[in-house]
């Protein structure tokens, strides 16, 4: 009996390690990907499709967020970092030390609950419900329903997007948080009165999308820039990245497929039709 | 004769394998404690950090309520006022045990002295049933049910500790169900027949002597059911509303010290302040946890009988 201990407790230490080493020799051809989950689809399904022509390349990509994306890419722990927000608006992150590769552009829509009466909004009312000026959609000509407000966790991506365009320096007061854009549109149909945001793929009929002064959050608007809450999906990588990272990356930049097709079917919107640009102080320009 | 000498001076068999069986169990306790005590000063050398390197001060953690730590504030300190999530965890946590502990304690004396065998086994599997669904189905149900129901039966937004607690409710009651069992079925069966011989009825039996004689078990079983509670992260993020508040009543959006943790880790970065006061709350946590386990050591060593 003690005997079949000591061999079953050895097998099972002998396969961990097993593990362990065969995952080390096949280290070098693994592109490992980590950081936020709303650009986790998109590379996934870019990593599909560009197994489909060099099939014994490796990629595993994981979520976790965009400031464990930027860190871990930081450190060299992966190959690229995805992430929201510009490194350089990341605590913590030396921006001169990765190399930014702007995979797409992404809108991010206010939505609010179907029954608050309510489908065009202003800028400044906008910034009122979320400094808590405003407290009942009544005194935006809505129904006499009160404002639930649903903010995104901080430091994520799509909150950065949307405080830096609407708040204009002005601070926001507490509401509820949530991590993820599935839980907001879950929250949003749901509850009464609710007010949150999403990035443009997770718009859904169960809830209403605000025009904001009377512009629709559609991606033409986002293109020129009429359309004023977008932001990029950066790939960050190291200085030297390795070979098979330079062209895991070159083909999701440079592949019709991708950016054409993927980023369209997903509600994404490529570099190539942007009419400006915005750096990392929000600033836009037009590009030539 | 030298065989016999040399057999009885060399090793036998049995003795190698003493020898290796003690080796292999020296070694997995070595690791284990290893494993804590590295968690243990990683934990605490990160949470640290908050009032070392970034200057908190200790006192705004416990008492101040506003929670942006990568603000600072007048004094130039960042925010770090934990209180809204410390009382959070212990709001959900004593309610949820709250509910949950007359239920448990009816259900485990259905089970130990009411119950024929076969009600007692069908119960059994119902419980362990409960156990073995996973934190993000009750957090799922809680937020197409439960919010809801808060929210045309109570009032406010459906989100906040009431919700949190009903779902953390359903989570504890086995935990707290089956030792509460375990600590009736130990109390020896001639404490119940010599007060039934005495002209005792049931329930007085009940009630007069076994569950006295089980109390220690059963508020050991409680303080198990507060430790899971105040652990628990998924489920009562999804139906707490997470927002860093003062709670103002049962029904306003709040977060406990481990909402606020899954909700941050993935979005700062090791090292800046924002992570460091996350690593804070994690300390606060397992120190709870440690905390916890004396208390449990503490009545079960009290109450022995």
């Amino acid at each position: 009996m003690k005997k079949k201990q000591i061999i079953t407790t050895l097998l099972v230490l002998g396969l961990a390690l097993a593990g362990c080493a065969k995952q080390d020799s096949s280290a070098k051809k693994t592109i490992q990907v980590v950081g936020s989950s709303a650009m986790q689809p998109i590379v996934e399904m870019g990593a599909h499709e560009y197994q489909r022509s060099v099939p014994e390349q490796k990629i595993t990509v994981q979520g976790g967020g965009s400031g464990t994306g930027l860190s871990q890419v930081q450190s060299g722990a992966v190959d690229i970092g995805n992430s929201d927000i510009f490194a350089a608006n990341q605590k913590g992150i030396a921006a001169s030390k990765l190399h930014d590769h702007k995979l797409a552009v992404i809108g991010v829509a206010p939505i609010v609950n179907k029954d608050v009466g309510v489908k065009n909004i202003t800028m400044a009312q906008l910034r009122g419900i979320y400094t808590g000026h405003y407290t009942n959609w009544k005194q935006l000509g809505g129904q006499n329903i009160e404002i639930v407000v649903i903010d995104r966790a901080q430091g994520s991506g799509t909150r950065s997007i949307f405080d830096s365009e609407v708040l204009g320096g002005q601070k926001k007061m507490k509401a509820q948080e949530q991590d993820s854009n599935g839980s907001v549109q879950h929250m949003v149909a749901d509850t009464p009165g609710a007010i949150s945001y999403v990035s443009f793929p997770y718009l859904k009929d169960t809830f209403t999308a605000l025009k904001i002064d009377g512009i629709a959050p559609t991606t033409k608007n986002v293109t020129t820039n009429a359309w004023k809450l977008w932001g990029y999906e950066h790939m960050y990588t190291g200085k030297s990245p390795s070979k098979e990272t330079k062209a895991f990356i070159n083909y999701l930049l440079k592949s019709d497929k991708i950016q054409e097709k993927l980023l369209t079917r997903l509600h994404y919107i490529s570099l190539r039709s942007m009419k400006v640009e915005k750096d990392q102080h929000g600033k836009v320009t037009p590009v030539e | 004769m030298d065989s016999i000498k040399e057999k009885i001076q060399s090793k036998s068999k049995e003795t190698r394998q003493e020898v290796t069986g003690k080796i292999l169990s020296y070694s997995a306790i070595i690791l284990i404690v290893a494993v804590v005590i590295s968690i243990f000063a990683f934990v605490a050398s990160k949470g640290i950090a908050t009032f070392t390197q970034n200057h908190a001060s200790l006192k705004d953690f416990f008492l101040t309520t506003d929670w942006s730590p990568t603000a600072v504030g007048k004094d130039g300190r960042p925010l770090v006022g934990a209180l809204p999530m410390i009382l959070g965890s212990f709001g959900v946590t004593l309610l949820a045990v709250l509910f949950a502990t007359p239920f448990a304690i009816g259900t485990a004396l259905y089970m130990t002295q009411i119950a024929s065998k076969r009600g007692h086994r069908l119960l059994q599997i119902v419980i362990e049933l409960l156990v073995g669904i996973p934190s993000v189905v009750y957090g799922f149900i809680g937020l197409s049910v439960v919010v809801p129901f808060v929210r045309t039966h109570f009032g406010g937004s459906g989100y906040g500790i009431l919700s949190g607690s009903f779902v953390l409710f359903v989570m504890v009651l086995p935990t707290v169900t089956s030792m509460t069992e375990d600590s009736l079925r130990a109390v020896p069966s001639y404490y119940k027949s010599a007060s039934l011989a005495l002209g005792a009825t049931e329930w007085q039996t009940i009630y007069k002597v076994i569950l006295r004689a089980a109390l220690p078990g059963i508020l050991t079983a409680v303080v198990f059911g507060m430790a899971r509670a105040f652990g628990e992260a998924l489920a009562v993020q999804m139906v707490i509303g997470n927002a860093t508040l003062m709670p103002k009543g049962l029904l306003s959006a709040s977060s406990t010290l481990t909402s606020v943790l899954t909700m941050g880790i993935g979005n700062t970065v090791m090292g800046t302040v924002g992570n460091n006061a996350l690593w804070s709350l994690a300390l606060v946590l397992l120190l709870m946890s440690l905390i916890f386990n004396l208390l449990i050591k503490w009545i079960g060593r009290r109450g022995r009988f």
